[in-house]
Formats: structure tokens, sequence, C-alpha cells
């Protein structure tokens, strides 16, 4: 169901449109994951790191409080309350284990938000691995408490100044990083995007997420959600989540991209809405773009879905009409953010605020409807973004823009 | 016009070819042009015109200023097509150098079309290998396109002759695991993969040229990597003349030929 027919293909996407001195690594991981997922050594060391040190599986939530004010039965799986803060973590740990396998002494990374970065530092710091990420310049001041808590884990940040100065550039800079290190670095891919194998390993590490969900939702429930969604930037949480109901035909699979401040403005991140196909950063997808093939900068509130590409299973689903994806601004995700936090006490990441934005949607379309949700991460991180838009840091300007809702 | 021609003219000198490279648009289109046909007069063999790309992963700091110094005067693909027009016309071999992304987006076959029609060569495609490409190689052989793929020293022997197999006009191969830019000492690492390279083209009866590049900025460097390789491949020490003129056209041209000058000299020293 997931399409994949030659490896590392999904339909007309996917792929590995990179440069010629990274193919033989990109091979040699590819076989070394191939035979570390058939390892019950690999495995089982794997899952004893995620339960003992993560914290997964994750709590499935019933949010009764904003299920009332929805108007349909909203269930959160918890991944805010794993390690880090995020879902991420489940991503590092298994490329981290794949490093040491390799015998890789150092592990490089790109982030947006942060998140990310945070959790390769952390999973560097925990396996012995030297860590160096990249992150947008322009990032690492939207995000500067992740900045500091990836120094404090040991983790050397490095500022990119080149580009837009966003996640596109910091990629761009951990590749060209990765031609020059590829001997003991390995790159820790922050997405289910770019070329093979890392959009099928990404979603393997990550799928825990909707596997968990699943069998939750059947014992809480006593049957499967009507609707699963999560928010889509490059889109490792929603592939996570989506995987395990990929077979179940009665079960919705719709995916909340960044609609900025409308996707009929050039601000937004609503890749798969408003992009064409085109090749980035080694897979063919949907990417945000000009008319001579110029990556369009993207722009979100949230650093993490800030991302002008997505990943090639997510842009095969919307193709092939198995999931749908849809555009959420930034005042709906600001909106179900403080929603959320008012009604359940939950401060989530403002990029799971767009799933919980886009739940509160599908619940008006379909009433009583059981819609699950994945909040993907914690809303510490993006406090200085959240204060300045509720003008939380001055109370008189709190009461008056509250008073304006 | 194939580079074949140009690495005809070369080896019945007995001497390596000088390939020099600009991205188009850099400073200005009529800036490349002018800048391009200084080096084709000073002694480039081959001239490749860089294609800017919002995201060239391959490319160091200095290739990576000019694309952008480009990309924010407007520079358009359509222009690119017209540079190349413009140095062809001078009767030496050219190509582009493209990441892959902004010719799917023109048309795979009407780019083609067009760059034959330009007079161009051929292209470079530094984020596509011959078994990402089938449409590129489809399209470049019904108009006897030069498809000039990388090798690097990673490559596996494997992917060395199923590249090299695939190559028309020459192969490229990159000196060093990492991206363009200035080196204080060229690479230890491309004699050992020009011979690999060789060995493999000798098996498979060709006797294609092979370029080295990364890292060459001056005529002993280039004397060097002449001493094994059919071709100098020289691309961010040019744009580094044209910044470090920082916009005067006359010292950026005089500092674009004199490097010309001093690396033509050394791909004939060998």
């Amino acid at each position: 169901m997931s399409g994949t027919t030659i490896e590392g293909s999904y339909g007309e996407f996917g792929g590995r449109f990179m440069p010629e001195a990274l193919i033989a690594e990109l091979d040699r991981l590819t076989a070394v994951w191939h035979e570390a997922m058939a390892d019950a050594d690999f495995i089982g060391e794997f899952d004893r790191m995620l339960r003992e040190y993560a914290g997964v599986p994750s709590l499935l939530y019933d949010a009764t409080r904003l299920s009332e004010v929805a108007g349909a039965r909203i269930l959160l799986k918890r991944e805010d309350l794993n390690h880090t803060g995020a879902h991420k973590i489940r991503n590092v740990l298994g490329q981290a284990l794949l490093a040491k396998r390799m015998g890789k002494t150092r592990m490089i990374a790109e982030t947006g938000a942060g998140q990310h970065g945070v959790a390769t530092a952390t999973a560097a710091a925990y396996l012995g691995l030297d860590c160096v990420v990249y992150m947008g310049e322009l990032d690492t001041k939207r995000q500067a408490l992740n900045v500091a808590r990836m120094r404090l884990l040991g983790a050397e940040v490095r500022a990119v100044a080149s580009g837009s100065r966003t996640l596109k550039d910091a990629i761009n800079e951990a590749i060209r990083d990765w031609v020059a290190s590829v001997e003991h670095t390995a790159y820790c891919f922050g997405t289910a995007a770019g070329p093979h194998p890392f959009p099928a390993m990404v979603r393997d590490f990550c799928r825990g997420i909707g596997d968990e969900a699943r069998a939750q939702c059947l014992e809480r429930t006593g049957t499967l959600p009507d609707v699963v969604t999560a928010c889509v930037g490059g889109g490792s949480n929603a592939i996570g989540l989506f995987t395990a109901f990929l077979d179940d035909a009665d079960v919705r699979i719709v995916g909340f991209e960044a609609g900025g401040e409308g996707v009929d403005t050039p601000r937004h991140a609503a890749t798969i809405t408003a992009g064409e196909v085109g090749v980035l950063h080694g897979a063919r997808t949907y990417v945000l773009q000009d008319a001579d093939g110029q990556t369009i900068e993207s722009h979100s509130i949230s650093a993490g879905l800030d991302y002008p590409g997505v990943g090639p299973e997510h842009a095969h689903l919307a193709k092939t009409g198995r999931a749908e994806y849809r555009p959420i601004t930034d005042t709906e995700a600001m909106d179900a953010l403080a929603l959320l936090a008012r009604t359940e006490g939950i401060i989530c990441a403002i990029e799971s605020a767009h799933a919980v934005a886009g739940a509160l949607k599908l619940a008006k379309e379909a009433p009583g409807s059981t819609i699950l949700v994945n909040l993907s991460g914690r809303g510490d991180k993006d406090m200085e973004t959240t204060t300045t838009w509720f003008g939380l840091g001055d109370p008189a300007e709190t009461i008056s823009s509250e008073a304006a809702r | 016009m194939s580079t074949a021609k140009a690495f005809a003219a070369t080896r019945a000198e007995g001497r390596a070819a000088l390939v020099g490279y600009l991205p188009a648009g850099f400073p200005t289109v009529e800036g490349s042009i002018e800048a391009l046909k200084a080096m084709v007069d000073a002694g480039c063999d081959i001239i490749e015109v860089g294609l800017p790309y919002s995201d060239p992963v391959m490319d160091g700091p200095t290739i990576q200023a000019a694309a952008h110094q480009a990309l924010e005067g407007g520079v358009h693909t359509t222009d690119v097509l017209r540079t190349v027009e413009a140095v062809a016309a001078t009767g030496t071999p050219t190509v582009v150098m493209t990441y892959w992304n902004p010719i799917e987006r023109y048309g795979v076959d009407r780019f083609a079309a067009d760059l034959a029609s330009a007079g161009g060569a051929g292209l470079i495609t530094p984020d596509l290998t011959p078994d990402s490409g089938p449409e590129w190689i489809a399209a470049a052989d019904a108009r006897d396109l030069d498809k000039i793929f990388l090798i690097a020293p990673s490559s596996t022997d494997e992917r060395l002759a199923m590249t090299t197999a695939a190559c028309r006009g020459f192969v490229y191969a990159t000196a060093v695991m990492g991206v363009t830019g200035a080196r204080a000492s060229t690479s230890e690492l491309a004699g050992p993969l020009v011979a690999r390279a060789r060995r493999t083209l000798e098996e498979q009866g060709s006797d294609l040229a092979i370029g080295v590049g990364l890292g060459v900025s001056n005529g002993q460097q280039a004397a060097e990597v002449a001493s094994y390789a059919d071709a100098v491949i020289v691309g961010s020490a040019f744009v580094r003349t044209l910044l470090d003129a920082q916009g005067d056209r006359a010292v950026g041209l005089a500092a674009l030929r004199a490097l010309t000058e001093d690396l033509a000299g050394g791909v004939r020293r060998a």
C-alpha cells in the first residue's frame, strides 16, 4: 500500500539525485540498515533504548475537554512527552545506533526548529559520538533555547548564513560537510525526505508512533479512529503515524501543512498544496519553486515546518489519494495552540498545533467522529514566538488581544 | 560541437586541455559573456557555463557567492543558453554545468534541443548520476550532446565502470572528497582515481578523455594535474578573481586573463 516499487521510489517520487561522491556511502548505509532491521539484537537494543531512555511508548490521551469544544472525540498521541520533547528521539536513536554499527565516530545533522538538533545531540551524548549540528542563522535566533540545549549536550552548533538561512540551507551545508567527512561521519537526517534510504529508514524508525497508537486506540475504544492526522513539514512524524494505517481502508489520513500567511500569498510552506514536482535534496517530490526551478523560500511561524520540500512518500500518498494534505495558517495554528493549552493544560509545539487546528476543522466537517492527532512535540521551545504572538510579555497587551478575539 | 574536438587538438599537441568555469549572470549576463570570452582568448580550451542554482550542495563558499549574486541579479535559464550561444560562437566547445532541478523544470528534452541549437556541447551534472538520469541520457543521445558525469574517489569499481560507459565528451573526476574551492595543495586521491578510470576505459575499449576538477588554482597545480589527466578543470579560482575585483570590470578581466595564462602555461609544461 505504501507503493514502494523500485527500492527508494514511491510511484514517480523519491530516488537518489546526489553527488557520486556520496552514492557509495548511501549504498552502504542501505545495506547496513537492511541487515540491522533483520537483526534481532539490533531491534532489541533499539526497543530497549526507546523504552528505558526515551519514555516510549508514549500515551494515547483522550482529550475530553478539547473534544467537547471540537464536537468530536479527539485522541492525542503524546509524543510531546518523549525524552527531548518530540517524536524526533525515535529517529535519532535508530540512526545513532546504525552509526555505531557502521563504526562512525561523528554525527552531523541539520535542524530547523532545533528539535532534531537537540535529539541528535542527545543521542550523540548518550552513545558517545561527536556531534555537529547545522542550523540556519535565522533559526538560531528563533530557537535560541534549543541552541543552548545542544551546546549543553556537547554538540557544536554551526549557524548557516547562506541562502535563506533556514532549514534547507542547513541541509545544504550538512551535505557539504558529509561529502568531505563521509569516512568517519554519519549524516543523521532529520526527516523522511532526502535521497534513498533516508525516507524509508526514517519512516521505519518513526513508525512506532502509528503502531503504538493503532493498538492503543483499539484497546481504548474497541475500534480504529475515523481519521488520523499529523502536521507535515518534511513529514517524519506524519509518516511515522500514517504507516500503521495505510492498509486500513476505512481510516482517513490527513496531513496538515504550514499555510503560513495563506497559500494565496507567497509566505507559506504548503509544499503539496501549492508546490510542483521537482528535485530537492536528493529526491523527486513536491517543491516550492519558481519558473526556472529555483527553490522558493518558504515561510511558517513554525521553524520545524518551514521547508520548501516534503518527503517523497507523502507526495506519493497525495498523488494516489490515499492521504489528503491541507494547509493550516499561522493564525489557525496559534489559535489551536491556545485552545489546547486552556482546555487540556497541554502546551504543544507550534508544529503540532497545525495538526490540532486541522483536527478542529475535521471535527466540524464530521461531528461525533474519532480523530487521532499526533501531538508530535511540546511547546517550551516556542515560548518566545508564542509570547510575542499573544503579547504574553505585557499584561495590558494580553488583555487587549484577548478582548479582540 | 562536442568537447571531443578540443581533446583531438590538445592530444595532437601532446598536452592536457584547460577547462574554465564561470556561472552565467555573474557578475551580470553581459559581464559573464565578456569574462568567458576573455578566458577563451587567454587560453581556455573548453568552457563550462554554470547555471546558478539556489541549493548548490557541491559548491563551496566562492561559487555559492557568485551563484547567489547571479540569482539576485535575476538570471534565468534562458540567459544561460544565451551565454552558451555567445561563447560557443567563438568556436570553443562550451558545456553547461548544472544541478538537476532547473533542467527538469525547463523540460529535459526542450533543454537538450535549445542547448543544441545554441551550439552547446553538452552538460555536466554534479547531482545526476547515470543510473538516475535515463531521461537526460535519451535526450542527449538524440542530439549527440556530451554527457559528462562525475566520478569520485569513493566510487566503487562497478559504479566507475557504469559511469565511464555512460559518459560522452569526457569523464569528470572529482579530485577530492569535498566541495568546490581552491586548495593549497593538489589532491593525492586524484592520481589513483584517474588511473582507475583509465584502466576501466581501456577495458571498455574507449579512449575517452578524463578531466580533473576541484581545488586547482594556479599554473603549478595545473601542471601537476596535467601530468596524468587529459584536462584540468578550474572554477573557484576564476570566480575568485572577479569577486576580488569588487565590480571593477577592467581589474577583474585583467586578473582573469592573467590567471588563464598562468593555467594555460601549466597545462603546457607538464
